[in-house]
């Protein structure tokens, strides 16, 4: 079971947590026009990398809030965790 | 009574108290502190059990966790338990223990044939014999081998136990008590640090408890009490005995399996059998241990044959003898010490030696003490089929491929030595990747890979003053990081005996002409032969090699056959052992009971259960109960003998022609508020929210990205930045953690505040024509006339004294309301709902009648909103603005959403106007076509239509709405049936809907 630091509350069992996907992923601003490729490539498609992901998880049996962790997706070792509004890198 | 084999002084057993317990069915007795195991040894019993491929007849072995042979079903404390290691489990009075795997019983056993056919069972036996003809594997293969590979019996009783989980954090978490661990753990303490040590075994101090070493001037059991007593005195300390870390899991979390009350005869009700820890560790000292492996030779798993530490165990902790005339057979120093304590209890070993004749302390001692030693000698065969009688030994040429002089010995039983293997399991499964040490030809761990230090014998350091310092040094140095303060602590002297080198040997040659079993694995009767099978047969990596002749797989997890196999494998490939690498290490390190995993989560408890506040009110209306996710809904109201049929057509009924009221308080709640709240709305739904006017409600729609339709429901606007919406029951959870990413992470810059209200209000639905009368009723002083209170129209009033709120919505297509009250006042509400409404021909509705009403009406729900559905398949384009953006909008224009023939959601009726139509059922053209029959679509919902009085189903069908009027087969291979059906609209009652308008 992972231990996720949530940026509110601390560190906590994943067990309080549900996984969100892909952090980095951009959704296109809406009443904006965007083109069929770009909007396919943000609802479908997704990179599955071995090692290194920011990836979005929610604390929901916790604050309620979304946050970012960076996770190596071979060890699952969490390199950092920081409020949505934060950038990782 | 006496028990030949029990010393006179010896062990740390209690003689004061004895135990009485049978063993197939024969009364015995043992003593306080023995184990199964040493108690039948003392009473001269060896064979217990029958091997699992040969039925050969199997005997003890080691004397904890490294058994492989003697798994027994054991009774005890009204449980019926098997394959319990004899060797681990404590005696307890009454315990009664039978063999496994034997037939009609352990001394004749009519398995035992295969033994004579063993020829016919080389390694991949299975895989070659039962593959042909196919039809036989599932009554013919599959249950005689089900059968014959018989470990114990599992009870089918139910488990009445209690067991627990607990969840614990510390600074340091010490796995072992032996010499290194004490250390680590103590240093540790001292630093001020929390500690949990953890000691598998009944008995603190490790080897400690049989090594012939003094510490400080005390003995190494006295030393290890004397540190035990001082950690369970320091208040950051805890001590755990009986107690195994089996598992190292991510970001530092091991699991322990503690046995609580097992060795108890009596316990209060509360005290749990036994506790799963699921500890979360800074830092982590792994002192395991190590673990003997014996020497492979001929007939070597004859009952007899123990692993010469075991036989030091049993003589030094439970003052057992395992045999009278012992032959000791050894390449290293260790099992010296076993020979030098059967001569201090008068026993006369012979020790034969693979070494060449050399010196040492170990080895001068036994020469001083007159013991016969045989250097470069080794045991080929052993004698005896039931118990061992004697042994043909060799003496080894140079070479030691072949034999100098061969002769026979009699003996009792044979200890063997082939050296240690560090138990490293604990770091394997936190991900170290170990590393081959030439020096002890196994396995140590390699560069640390999460927070694991091994230290003492788990590190491959078989010294006692290494072992000590290892655990000083990093029982300080680890938990100095942690709290900042470290305490000085001086090493103790030791006084402890020097061992030479040890000898390259781990396997008997064999004569010309002779051909015994010779096994490495005992648990799953894997033999040298098998091996070299696998091998011949094109296996080469080792995971296969074990996969195919079952080496190392077996409950024991090959802890004293892995590293003798790849041993084997490293000689006939001629590869360095390293290359040919090892098997992964998985937890749990022993088997643990399904009932610790599961702890507490059983029965009630397995999941919470959500009752409305008018729950008791339906219970005490013969109401029966249908799960909705965790919620308790009632399903329909029992009047007399009716079936659900009756009831559910009764209550809808009476909601078509008088008035009924439904529970509705599970639906999802969610309060929204905020100055932007309106455009948010604006951008979940996929129809127009900025111009809905305060105390209006609408139906809204919501899609996920890929344009699937996620949830449904109504949101009113209770004032100027203030929304109430509802969910489905099913999706709350997932509409507000929706919500919530939205806000939180795509348009943070909107000024709006979401939280789930679901337990905060009760709500109750009236619905039907006389609904209005009723409500004119329930609220004198309102005027809820079509005018004052339109359809979507929401008003706030007291419900006779108790503040509420009313919306004019309807899920049943009639005229209806839904009244919201406090959770604590929804009895009230109900209570005084069924008062009032008596005149009316009130009466409450189930979930059952509610789809009944929902279903003819044409309402989608769960089985055509099911993951797969865009608004236009449910018939819902309506509610798509073309004006606006929303969440899922720009998918609804791909290609395949759009083209003619896409699936429709319409309704069906069959022909006969009588036969039901299952759910789930295919619609197909021709019931007779060859299969695979086209589908063209499929039933979701079905229902009896109370208006109509005939069947009535909803359907999700290709090109839906073109096919209406024609006719088509509706059918349930699950079922059986097959019902030919017309296609009409899914609307089937009053579908301009004026009822809700009227």
């Amino acid at each position: 079971m992972l231990y996720i630091k949530c940026p509110y509350c601390g560190l906590r069992a994943q067990k309080e947590f549900s996984y969100g996907g892909d952090a980095t992923v951009k959704r296109p601003n809406i009443n904006e026009e965007v083109s069929s490729e770009d909007w396919d490539n943000f609802v479908y498609m997704r990179k599955s990398p071995r090692g290194k992901h920011i990836e979005l998880w929610q604390h929901i049996a916790g604050c309620r809030q979304w946050i970012k962790v960076q996770r190596d997706t071979a060890t699952h070792e969490i390199f950092q965790t920081a409020k949505v509004t934060e950038e990782i890198r | 009574m006496s028990q030949p084999f029990r010393l006179n002084k010896e062990g740390l057993i209690n003689r004061n108290k004895k135990i009485s317990f049978t063993f197939n069915g024969k009364k015995l007795f043992g003593y306080e502190g023995d184990t199964i195991a040493s108690a039948l040894i003392a009473n001269g019993i060896h064979l217990v059990g029958r091997s699992f491929k040969y039925h050969r007849p199997r005997g003890f072995f080691g004397a904890g966790v490294e058994e492989p042979n003697a798994k027994l079903q054991v009774e005890f404390n009204g449980h019926s338990e098997p394959n319990v290691n004899a060797t681990e489990m404590e005696l307890v009075e009454g315990l009664s223990a039978t063999s496994q795997n034997c037939w009609p019983s352990v001394n004749f056993d009519i398995g035992a044939i295969n033994n004579f056919l063993k020829m016919f069972f080389p390694a991949g036996f299975y895989y070659k014999t039962f593959m042909w003809p196919k039809s036989f594997w599932y009554k013919i293969y599959e249950p005689f081998i089900r059968k014959a590979a018989g470990l114990g019996v599992a009870s089918i009783e139910k488990d009445k136990e209690r067991y627990e989980h607990k969840f614990e954090y510390c600074d340091l978490l010490v796995t072992g008590s032996g010499p290194s661990g004490l250390a680590s753990a103590y240093a540790a303490a001292k630093n001020g640090a929390k500690v949990i040590l953890a000691e598998d075994k009944p008995r603190f101090g490790g080897t400690l408890l049989t090594d012939d070493v003094s510490i400080d001037n005390l003995s190494g059991k006295d030393w290890a009490e004397k540190i035990i007593s001082e950690l369970k005195s320091m208040p950051n300390v805890t001590v755990k005995n009986r107690s195994q870390v089996f598992g190292y899991y991510d970001h530092n979390m091991l699991v322990m399996f503690e046995r609580v009350s097992d060795h108890l005869e009596k316990k209060s009700k509360f005290t749990p059998r036994q506790r799963l820890w699921y500890i979360r560790a800074k830092e982590t000292i792994l002192s395991t241990g190590s673990i003997e492996r014996p020497i492979v030779f001929g007939n070597n798993d004859t009952p007899g044959i123990f692993l010469s530490a075991a036989a030091k165990e049993y003589m030094k902790v439970y003052g057992v003898l395992v045999g009278k005339k012992p032959l000791i057979f050894t390449n290293n120093d260790s099992a010296y010490e076993t020979a030098l304590e059967f001569k201090k209890n008068n026993v006369e070993p012979i020790i034969l030696d693979t070494r060449e004749e050399h010196s040492s302390e170990l080895i001068d001692e036994a020469k001083s003490k007159g013991i016969d030693i045989r250097f470069s000698h080794g045991v080929i065969v052993a004698n005896g089929y039931k118990k061992v009688k004697s042994a043909k030994i060799g003496k080894l040429n140079k070479d030691k491929n072949s034999f100098e002089k061969i002769e026979t010995v009699d003996c009792d039983c044979i200890c063997v030595s082939g050296f240690w293997t560090p138990s490293v399991h604990l770091a394997s499964q936190s991900g170290n990747k170990l590393k081959y040490e030439e020096k002890i030809d196994a396995f140590i761990p390699d560069k640390k890979k999460q927070h694991e230090t091994s230290v003492g014998a788990a590190n491959g350091s078989f010294t006692l003053e290494e072992s000590l310092k290892h655990g000083f040094e990093n029982g300080s140095n680890l938990s100095a990081k942690i709290t900042e303060t470290k305490t000085e602590i001086s090493i103790p002297n030791v006084n402890e005996k020097k061992y030479g080198a040890h000898d390259k040997f781990w396997c008997m040659p064999l004569p010309k002409n002779e051909n015994p079993k010779r096994f490495v694995d005992f648990q799953n009767d894997v033999s040298v032969s098998d091996i070299e099978i696998a091998l011949r047969e094109g296996y080469r990596s080792i995971e296969h090699v074990k996969r195919y002749t079952t080496l190392g797989m077996a409950t024991d997890q090959g802890r004293t056959s892995n590293l003798n196999g790849l041993q084997l494998v490293s000689n006939i490939e001629n590869k360095i052992v390293p290359e040919v690498g090892h098997t992964t290490f998985r937890p749990p390190f022993t088997p643990i009971t399904i009932g610790t995993i599961v702890g507490r989560e059983v029965g009630m408890e397995y999941m919470p259960t959500r009752k409305t506040p008018m729950h008791e009110w339906h219970e005490k209306n013969n109401a029966v109960f249908v799960d909705a996710g965790a919620w308790k809904r009632p399903r329909y109201y029992k009047q007399g003998n009716e079936t659900l049929f009756e009831a559910s057509k009764r209550e809808a009924k009476n909601v078509r022609e008088n008035v009924g009221i439904c529970d509705v308080t599970t639906l999802g709640k969610i309060d929204i508020k905020g100055p932007d709240a309106a455009e948010f709305l604006n951008r979940v739904y996929t129809n127009a929210w900025m111009k809905l006017p305060v105390g209006k409600a609408r139906y809204g729609l919501m899609l996920r990205e890929d344009g699937i339709v996620m949830d449904d429901g109504t949101t009113t606007r209770i004032s100027e930045n203030h929304y109430h919406m509802t969910t489905t029951t099913a999706q709350a959870a997932n509409v507000l953690s929706h919500l919530e990413y939205y806000l939180q992470i795509v348009w943070p810059e909107l000024n709006v505040n979401v939280v789930s209200t679901t337990e905060q209000w009760a709500g109750a639905a009236i619905a039907g024509p006389k609904s209005r009368d009723m409500l004119s009723k329930l609220y004198p002083d309102l005027d809820v006339s079509n005018d004052a209170l339109p359809f979507m129209g929401y008003k706030e009033a007291e419900f006779f004294g108790v503040p509420s709120r009313i919306f004019r919505i309807s899920f049943s297509g009639e005229l209806a309301y839904e009244i919201n009250v406090k959770s604590d006042h929804g009895m009230f509400m109900w209570e005084k709902m069924m008062e009032v409404g008596k005149e009316f021909g009130n009466q409450p509705y189930g979930t059952e009648a509610l789809s009944t009403l929902r279903i003819e009406m044409g309402h989608v729900a769960g089985p055509e909103l099911d993951g797969r559905t865009i608004p236009s398949d449910v018939s819902l384009n309506g509610l798509v603005s073309k004006k606006k953006d929303f969440i899922g909008k720009n998918s609804l224009g791909r290609e395949a959403f759009n083209v003619e023939s896409r699936q429709k959601i319409v309704g069906l009726i069959p022909i006969d106007r009588k036969s039901s139509i299952p759910e789930g059922s295919h619609i197909v053209q021709d019931q007779n076509a060859k299969l695979p029959n086209p589908k063209l679509g499929h039933v979701s919902s079905s229902c009896w239509s109370v208006e109509n009085n005939n069947p009535f189903s909803l359907a999700i069908m290709k090109d839906g709405k073109n096919m209406i009027g024609k006719k088509f087969f509706a059918v349930s291979p699950l079922k059986n049936k097959s019902i030919e059906v017309e296609v009409i609209s899914s609307h089937y009652v009053d579908p301009e809907g004026k009822r809700v308008r009227s």
